[in-house]
């Protein structure tokens, strides 16, 4: 039986272009604030979790060689977790299950990218292998583009209505990153501004789009008898779920997800939710591009298929909406990529702590993370509550 | 941003020899002869295309080769105009995932036949034939592109 488990440590960087520093620098930035955070020193942490995107993204093969000491790993057992996107989530679920196992009481788990070092998209063409997908699917735009299409088409949504729906989506997280003060773009765009910007990948327009940003996030997780011990507040674990689809991009259905779709189930078997819409408070969903995030409202049974563009045209999903979802702005306005899944658990954490200053959900109690990574391949989920 | 004190530059650069393997050999030899082959899951039945050795779902062998539709209908598609390092093709392209006639996956390649400008007259469920060049090398760009039928 898993023991409870609880996050009482959140440590972030200021995200975006961080070029005054070294990558070890910007890692112990959010590494010392998690720490402050859950007033402990390096020496009562036990192990330490990290992960980023893969070595072509880096410049530097297994990274957590040379970010060891800034890990403040030096003497402490450490594993590395990554699967691309996805890996934030997957390094909570690491963490997590190293608690939950009765293996460990307090564990620091890190994930971080400092993308203006690197080539973010030629690092993307070389998840994909050499004799298929590496001639068609090059960069993430063109990937998400041909969801984009698919989902559109599956539902009959007209061109336009998806637009608005998106420009609605891209309208609201770019004004809720203004109440992030970690957020990386931080620019309050009109609707005009939105619609007209140039064409990135058809239908793809600039403000649809995620930056490039450098950034880390660090989590203390520990046991219940720890949190009790140290007599702090805990963001719990309730649920967590993880899915990962075929290899090639064209053997499954990107539309009616499976792994989006069971990775969440999973999550809300484990923590007892029927009803995702209702009961949860707020969701942090990784929307690096605004469109997939309208697909997958549907595979978190936010909406029914078919119903995201109207959902969330009729606000739903809005800061005062039902179910609010990325009120931090989401990945739409801060990606640095090996974070970026930590950055959703971070946040839902903090939502369900009641610290999550001025982009805090009322009475927040029950909070949805989640991240996608490969060519459209995994997706985790980790579901914490204040209780 | 406090100060900026620069940045180092340094390149990695690495070859690589990926082995073909007989499944993907048999690919590229049909390709040569203007013939799209995949093979069948005995256990669940699904046809894929390129073929493979194993099924990714039900994990056991892959029936033998067989000749499939060179016709199909696009799934979805999209514009490339940015170029990527290290991509290998050329912009602008279009991509298409297409459903060849008898398969039961999303085949992925060039759409041509219309001008890159054009690219809003495409909808999904458009038919498409593979259009092959004449010089053939036994390689995924034999077809040169599916064109609008």
């Amino acid at each position: 039986m898993a023991r409870r488990v609880g996050i009482i440590g959140i440590g972030q960087t200021k995200h975006g272009n961080r070029s005054e520093i070294t990558y070890p620098d910007l890692v112990r930035e959010a590494v010392v604030a998690a720490l402050k955070d859950a007033n402990i020193t390096p020496e009562d942490i036990e192990g330490i979790v990290f992960g980023t995107m893969p070595s072509m993204m880096e410049g530097v093969a297994l990274n957590h060689l040379y970010l060891a000491d800034a890990l403040c790993a030096v003497g402490k057992p450490i594993l590395k977790t990554e699967t691309c996107g996805s890996t934030g989530v997957s390094l909570a679920l690491t963490g997590y299950y190293w608690v939950a196992s009765g293996m460990a009481d307090l564990i620091m788990v890190v994930g971080s990218e400092k993308m203006h070092e690197g080539d973010s998209q030629a690092t993307m063409t070389t998840v994909a292998e050499p004799f298929y997908l590496r001639y068609f699917l090059s960069g993430a735009p063109g990937v998400f583009a041909l969801q984009s299409h698919q989902w559109s088409h599956r539902y009959n949504i007209p061109d336009k209505k998806a637009r608005e729906a998106a420009t609605k989506l891209s309208y609201d997280h770019h004004k809720d990153a203004l109440d992030n003060p970690f957020a990386h773009i931080k620019k309050e765009l009109s609707v005009e501004e939105i619609e007209n910007a140039k064409v990135v990948v058809y239908p793809i327009r600039l403000w649809d789009v995620c930056p490039n940003s450098d950034g880390a996030c660090a989590l203390i997780f520990a046991s219940e008898e720890m949190v009790k011990r140290l007599g702090r507040d805990a963001a719990w674990i309730k649920g967590v779920g993880y899915r990962g689809d075929e290899y090639w991009f064209g053997d499954s259905d990107k539309v009616r997800w499976q792994s989006a779709i069971e990775a969440a189930k999973e999550a809300y078997k484990m923590a007892g939710i029927t009803n995702p819409r209702k009961e949860l408070d707020v969701a942090e969903i990784y929307n690096p591009f605004t469109y997939l995030e309208l697909a997958f409202l549907e595979c978190f049974g936010f909406s029914e298929p078919g119903k995201a563009a109207d959902d969330t045209l009729k606000g739903t999903f809005s800061r005062d909406g039902e179910l609010p979802c990325d009120p931090s702005g989401g990945v739409l306005c801060t990606n640095p990529i090996g974070a970026t899944g930590l950055v959703r658990v971070a946040e839902a954490s903090l939502q369900v702590l009641g610290r999550a200053g001025s982009h805090q959900i009322d009475g927040a109690k029950l909070a949805f993370a989640h991240a996608m990574g490969g060519i459209s391949q995994f997706n985790g989920v980790m579901i914490v509550g204040s209780e | 941003m406090d100060k900026h004190y620069g940045t180092l530059y340094s390149e990695v650069k690495l070859p690589f020899k990926f082995s073909v393997g007989p499944v993907f050999f048999k690919f590229y030899e049909a390709l040569k002869e203007k013939k799209i082959i995949g093979n069948t899951c005995p256990k669940c039945n699904m046809t894929l295309v390129p073929p493979r050795s194993f099924c990714p779902v039900c994990y056991v062998e892959m029936g033998d080769f067989q000749e499939v539709s060179q016709q199909g209908k696009i799934v979805s598609w999209t514009i490339v105009n940015q170029p990527i390092h290290g991509a290998p093709l050329n912009v602008p392209y279009i991509v298409g995932l297409i459903r060849l006639e008898g398969t039961d996956c999303n085949f992925l390649h060039l759409v041509g036949g219309i001008e890159p400008s054009e690219y809003q007259k495409l909808k999904p469920g458009i038919k498409v034939k593979a259009r092959w060049k004449e010089d053939r090398k036994g390689h995924l760009l034999d077809i040169a592109f599916f064109e609008p039928i």
